[in-house]
């Protein structure tokens, strides 16, 4: 079964209790103590300690808040959007196609995954990721990002953060049904009058669909997530193909020079 | 030997296996055997020790050791899921700040000692009797408007307790009945109110 | 717990958490339900989801607030003009639920004449002795009630929450069904409350009439036989000195809604920690025995076993079993010992003689004066988590000895090394002679045992594992505690020792370390025959003659066979989970369920059906455990002359009230009077626009130069408003949150939350240094500048508050200044709640240095802070 998260922001409520049953469950370090001053989000992005992250938006910027009742899950105007952000496990998927060792792998359950006993640290693909979510543990050089809980999706057990999640923002299951789920849930929403609610799950692009689906509100940029991510080696395709025609032509030559030699 | 290592290596399981080399066919042993860490242990039904909503949890323990701690999917309150601090508990339970010994600092001392646990409880049995000795009012005279006459009392406030709303039903009933009902103790509270 | 006590006869939430989603309306107010009890609140974004509306009333704009439809904004410390006014609004656009009211609330009572209101006296009641500071509560009474007994000065008031402490209503009062007779409850109510108005909400509390309006439209349009509507409060309603009225004037809006005792519909308690309803249950509280019956006061109700039951005994409605109470409870604590000839021991138990709760005692720790030695500590953290924290920590210096268990060596056991007082030199280590023993504590994974919820069900966790090292669990410290002293008094027997002499620990001891068998003491709990030692189904076994004991009666059933451990079942079926836990009182999970029906006993309506009186069975059937006589008919009358439970009708369903009825109005019970009525905080920034009575005037301020406080109203020096609250990623005063690096690194330091406006004016960055300042002290923390905060204009000019979340202290892996520090030690007068929001600050840029603060600090903060 190839499986997805759909992370619905709606349903959000800020506790971080993904971030917490990801590193509690896989043993991540924490990222230190760092005060950010932005909003309550002070563990600040993705990265190789920090698995699941969410983001605080504050759609406040010289608004005063309103004290006539119309600020909080219906305003347009005066908001405190939450979204746990994650690894998409992109269908074509930059670290994966940049991975030089093989330890990066696509699982039975789509997802993508990096073996920490094949990884070499060579940092592939920390630069090949469209979303910045792969990076390197500086201890010891070597790549980690959510690791989808292949552990425990393989023993039929949900991820760590869809099990927690307290409101079931997280959800987690068959990436068809959970596609179906995101548009139904973007018409309801519709029908209550939110009407600035999208789906992201960028299949029109290079990374074609991801295996973490998005509700949101607003614009995908107001989230740190691009609206048109393209895998990196795309723009590799061409000089690959380059490549090799220029090698088959090199060949050729060495071989015409070869046989015209013998000749 | 070179047979392991050469199968190990990613062009070659793709050939053998196939696929695109980025699929099972890449996958090391590890890769291969990776389980839930709570696999194959045995698990206790226990309850989140943070907030009053009193969310269901997995205690799996292996061996005498805790390996996690999840929500409890059958609970009709939380349904399997906890919050960041009830996601922590592991760490709450494991961390390497937890304190396992007993410490004594000693009158004007400027640093712990480490004490025997069972010389600790003698010690504070000791101070509980001495302090209760010292200030405990069997009879007390009252004054009405009939009269002056002497009344139980038997109060010891000497001695003081606080807390109780982080700890078990069992543990409150044992503290107010030997707190109150055995030594007098009046003076004995915790975080609840209202 | 009185709030909802006196209101209804029991002192816990009335509904469970799930049964918020079956509500049409929401209303979260004193409590930031989002952040402190996530899971919970997924019951609120259920109904949310179903189309219920949420609204959230709150000085901030939190995360509560983010998934809220309405939010409104309020000043701190002014929540009972709000709902005073949505009180208002129902009974001026006659919105109530008006055949719940007449039935089941007592509305109707025709009240004495000489009764006088605030309205009357300006701010006090009739009754008031400004001697004494205190309110005799005679005149509050029904008309032609029974003589009055007047309040018991020692008691709080969490004992028996019946609150009919003054009247033992043996007879109905004369009542007016047509609620107009001017001296009836509800004539009176519409009287006291009409000057709450709109307009007054706006002036007092900061909420202009629109936002108002909505909320008012919003909540009470859930009502009726179709809809109800469901109230979640937490100590943001509290932690005032008018905390317990607060709780009294939801109570009041939700029986005048008709909102109490049905699906959706009632009052959620919110408790912050794991077992503090169980804490309060079973009481380590001065004040109450196990089950809500009052201690003894010394020359009061405890010169006798007699005087006691005579005095706390109700000739009608459930507390007519008191006396099997008390005589059980009095047989699990002094078994064989406790015979008929000595009153079964009542005279070992301590008598009550003033103020023993916590400020109580600390203060006179603090003073060096009194007769404390020593004290125990068990998993509170007082050094950080009390108000007036630095008197605090000062007083345990004062101390002989000092015992604190925790899982960690938190800033309670290091008073003596590191706390800000030992930094600033204001205390010398070599100077404190205070013996400190720590213990390391068993965590909940360690021990077999329960809690009980915030819906008052009882939840057993089981032991995993062995604690590590010296670990143990409270059970074992206080057994192998109790058993050294028992052996000490077995050798001594004077009468001082009679009660621990007699004192029953037999607790059978298991594993390795001798651990008491938490089995055993529930069974004790929940009582037996004494014949026999069988366990007893339920308290409905309870005899007054000795034949058996019960630990707490309100637990009793939750183990009624040697292999039926009911707070252990894990099998949760139909709509309240029933066969997964226990609650108390006998496995109800709605209280007063009885209410969901009409008088005649079938549903107010399909929608919200749960309890009704099957005809055909005879018997009341339906979703719940009927918290009312099985198979008591609802046109059941009494006859002449009986008493308890079968001395109320078939229609009265607070069956704990000795009239059967939901009280709007309380005779008794709350010490500051019958009604709700708004004071100011203790510390205010605008003099209170409803009388010239200021503040509450029973709140016990507690103030001396330790404990100081800012002129009221208006002190120039202390122009804000101050409150303090949790954050979701921490734990009160930190030490199970800070401890951990996956919880400090989400909140790693001690910030403060202020608005654009606020910020300019002091000239204060994002992430700046500044210094809050109270009377108390100065603490040094962050800025968080937000809109999410904003300034409301108050009585003419605008207010600005500032928010602390308190979770930091000078231990664990993020550290900072504690938040506590700022506040006073202050007494609500009915449960001796302390003020935690509403008092004032000043607050400015960290410029010179504030002269409490310890330079050493800064050094070890920045290695935190990297």
């Amino acid at each position: 079964m190839i499986t997805a998260f759909l992370t619905d922001s709606t349903l959000c409520i800020g506790c971080k209790a993904c971030e917490v049953a990801c590193k509690e469950w896989n043993q991540v370090p924490s990222d230190g103590y760092h005060f950010t001053g932005f909003s309550y989000d002070n563990t600040v992005a993705l990265g190789h300690s920090t698995w699941r992250h969410v983001k605080f938006v504050e759609r406040t910027a010289g608004v005063a808040a309103p004290i006539d009742g119309t600020a909080g899950y219906r305003s347009n105007t005066f908001r405190w959007d939450f979204s746990s952000d994650v690894c998409k496990h992109c269908s074509n998927a930059g670290c994966l196609e940049a991975c030089p060792t093989g330890s990066i792998v696509r699982t039975e359950f789509g997802g993508v995954y990096v073996q920490p006993d094949i990884c070499n640290g060579c940092g592939y693909c920390v630069v090949s990721c469209p979303f910045g979510v792969i990076d390197r543990r500086p201890e010891d050089g070597r790549a980690f990002k959510c690791t989808f809980c292949y552990d425990r999706q393989k023993a039929g057990l949900a991820p760590a953060c869809a099990a927690a999640c307290p409101t079931q923002s997280i959800q987690f299951g068959e990436i068809g049904e959970l596609r179906a789920k995101a548009a139904a849930r973007i018409a309801q929403l519709r029908e209550r009058g939110i009407d600035d609610a999208s789906i992201y799950d960028p299949q029109h692009t290079s990374v074609g669909g991801t295996h973490a689906i998005f509700v949101l509100r607003g614009r995908p940029e107001d989230y740190n997530l691009p609206s048109n991510p393209e895998v990196p080696t795309v723009h590799l395709r061409d000089g690959w193909s380059s490549a090799a025609v220029a090698a088959g032509l090199m060949l050729l030559g060495t071989a015409a020079a070869f046989f015209m030699q013998r000749e | 030997m070179l047979k392991e290592l050469l199968s190990s290596w990613p062009v070659v399981k793709q050939i053998t296996s196939g696929g695109d080399g980025t699929g099972r066919e890449a996958m090391s042993a590890a890769t291969r055997a990776l389980r839930p860490r709570n696999d194959e242990t045995e698990v206790a039904r226990s309850v989140c020790p943070y907030c009053a909503v009193g969310c269901g949890q997995l205690v799996f323990h292996r061996k005498g050791r805790l390996v996690s701690i999840e929500g409890d999917p059958h609970s009709p309150i939380s349904e399997g899921h906890l919050c960041p601090k009830g996601a922590a508990s592991f760490e709450l339970v494991t961390h390497a700040a937890r304190a396992t010994r007993v410490k004594y600092r000693a009158p004007y001392a400027t640093e712990w000692h480490d004490i025997d646990l069972e010389t600790a409880m003698d010690m504070v049995a000791d101070r509980v009797w001495t302090s209760r000795e010292r200030h405990f009012e069997q009879h007390r005279i009252a004054t009405t408007k009939d009269g002056s006459r002497e009344l139980p009392l038997m109060q010891c406030t000497s001695i003081a307790h606080l807390g109780g709303a982080t700890l078990d039903n069992e543990e409150n009933y044992l503290i107010k009945k030997l707190f109150a009902g055995g030594l007098g103790m009046v003076c004995i509270s915790n975080q609840a109110r209202i | 717990m009185p709030g909802l006590g006196t209101s209804f006869g029991r002192g816990g939430a009335t509904m469970a958490l799930q049964d918020l989603a079956n509500a049409d309306a929401i209303l979260i107010m004193g409590s930031s339900m989002a952040e402190n009890h996530p899971v919970g609140f997924r019951w609120v974004i259920k109904a949310r989801e179903r189309g219920a509306t949420v609204i959230h009333v709150d000085p901030r704009f939190n995360r509560t607030s983010a998934m809220a439809d309405v939010w409104a904004p309020l000043r701190a410390g002014t929540d009972i003009v709000f709902l005073g006014a949505l009180v208002n609004h129902v009974l001026t656009h006659g919105l109530e639920f008006r055949q719940f009211v007449v039935a089941y609330t007592n509305a109707p009572a025709i009240i004495n004449d000489d009764f006088k209101d605030t309205e009357d006296l300006d701010g006090l009641f009739s009754g008031w002795d400004p001697e004494q500071r205190q309110y005799s509560p005679d005149s509050w009474a029904y008309k032609s009630s029974d003589p009055k007994v007047g309040h018991e000065d020692g008691h709080g008031g969490h004992a028996k929450d019946r609150g009919g402490e003054a009247s033992p209503m043996a007879h109905d009062p004369p009542r007016d069904p047509t609620l107009q007779d001017p001296r009836c409850v509800f004539q009176i109510l519409k009287r006291h409350f009409a000057r709450y108005t709109p307009a007054m909400v706006q002036e007092v509390c900061g909420v202009p009439p629109e936002a108002f309006q909505r909320v008012a439209d919003a909540y009470i349009r859930a009502s009726g036989p179709e809809r109800t509507g469901a109230i979640c409060y937490a100590v943001g309603w509290t932690q005032h000195s008018t905390g317990v009225q607060t709780i009294r004037t939801a109570a009041i809006l939700q029986l005048l809604l008709g909102n109490i005792g049905r699906p959706g519909g009632g009052i959620l308690a919110l408790r912050g920690h794991a077992s503090i309803q169980g804490s309060t249950d079973i009481p380590t509280l001065y004040d109450v025995l196990p089950g809500y019956l009052p201690m003894p006061t010394f020359a009061g109700d405890g010169t006798s076993l007699d005087s006691y039951i005579a005095k706390h005994r109700l000739p009608r409605g459930w507390w007519g079993n008191l006396d099997r109470y008390i005589v059980s409870l009095l047989k699990a604590w002094y078994g064989d010992a406790a015979t008929a000839a000595n009153d079964y021991g009542f005279d070992w138990l301590p008598r009550i003689s003033g103020d023993h709760s916590h400020f109580g005692y600390w203060l006179e720790m603090a003073d060096a004066t009194g007769t404390i030695d020593g004290l125990f500590v068990m998993g509170q953290n007082p050094a950080v988590g009390a108000p007036n924290a630095r008197l605090a920590r000062r007083a345990l210096a004062n101390l002989k000895w000092l015992v604190v268990r925790d899982l960690v060596e938190l800033e309670t056991a290091t008073f003596w090394l590191d706390s800000p007082e030992i930094a600033r030199g204001e205390m010398r280590t070599e100077d404190i002679a205070t013996e400190v023993f720590f213990f390391p504590a068993a965590a909940h994974t360690e021990k077999d045992g329960c809690f009980t919820n915030t819906q008052r069900l009882l939840q057993w966790h089981e032991r995993a594992v062995e604690p590590p090292g010296d670990a143990r669990s409270e059970a074992w410290f206080m057994y192998h505690l109790g058993r050294r002293l028992k052996a000490r008094a077995a050798a001594d027997q004077r009468p001082a020792n009679a009660g621990l002499n007699a004192l029953t620990w037999n607790y059978r001891t298991i594993g390795p370390h001798a651990e008491p068998d938490a089995n055993d003491i529930l069974q004790e709990i929940n009582g037996r025959r004494v014949a026999d030692r069988s366990l007893l189904p339920g308290f409905h076994a309870l005899e007054s003659d000795g034949s058996t004991s019960c630990g707490c009666w309100i637990y009793s059933g939750v183990y009624p066979s040697p292999d039926r451990n009911r707070a252990r079942e894990r099998k949760g079926q139909g709509r309240y989970g029933q066969g997964w836990g226990f609650a108390w009182p006998a496995d109800r999970r709605i209280l007063y369920n009885r209410a969901s029906a009409r008088p005649d006993g079938t549903p107010w309506s399909d929608r919200k059906k749960l309890v009704w009186w099957d005809r055909a069975n005879r018997e009341w059937v339906g979703h719940d455990t009927p918290d009312f006589g099985k198979r008591k008919a609802p046109d059941y009358v009494p006859p002449s002359g009986a008493t308890g439970d079968e001395a109320l009708r078939g229609d009265a369903p607070f069956i704990m009230h000795a009239d059967g009825m939901g009280w709007i109005w309380v005779p008794s019970g709350v010490k500051d009077g019958p009604l709700p009525t708004h004071y100011e905080p203790l510390e205010s920034v605008i003099p209170n626009q409803l009388y010239s009575q200021q503040s509450n005037p029973v709140a016990d301020r507690k103030e001396r130069p330790d404990n100081p406080y800012a002129g009221s109203p208006l002190d120039p020096r202390y122009p804000h408003v101050l409150m303090t609250y949790r954050l979701t990623e921490h734990h009160t005063s930190g030490a199970m949150s800070r401890t951990l690096s996956h919880l400090a690194e989400l909140q790693p330091e001690f910030f403060c939350e202020i608005s654009p406006e606020l910020a300019s004016n002091i000239g204060a960055a994002n992430g700046q240094h500044v210094t809050i300042s109270t009377p108390r002290g100065s603490v040094v923390a962050r800025a968080l500048v937000t809109a999410r905060m904003r300034p409301l204009r108050v009585h003419g000019r605008a207010v600005h508050q500032v928010g602390l979340p308190y979770h930091w202290g000078y231990r664990g892996l993020v550290r900072g200044d504690v938040a506590n520090d700022l506040l006073a030690i202050s007494e609500e007068p009915t449960v001796r709640i302390f003020e935690s929001k509403g008092l004032v600050c000043r607050i400015e840029v960290r410029g010179p240095r504030s002269e409490v603060r310890d330079p050493r600090a800064e050094v070890r903060g920045s290695e935190v802070r990297r």
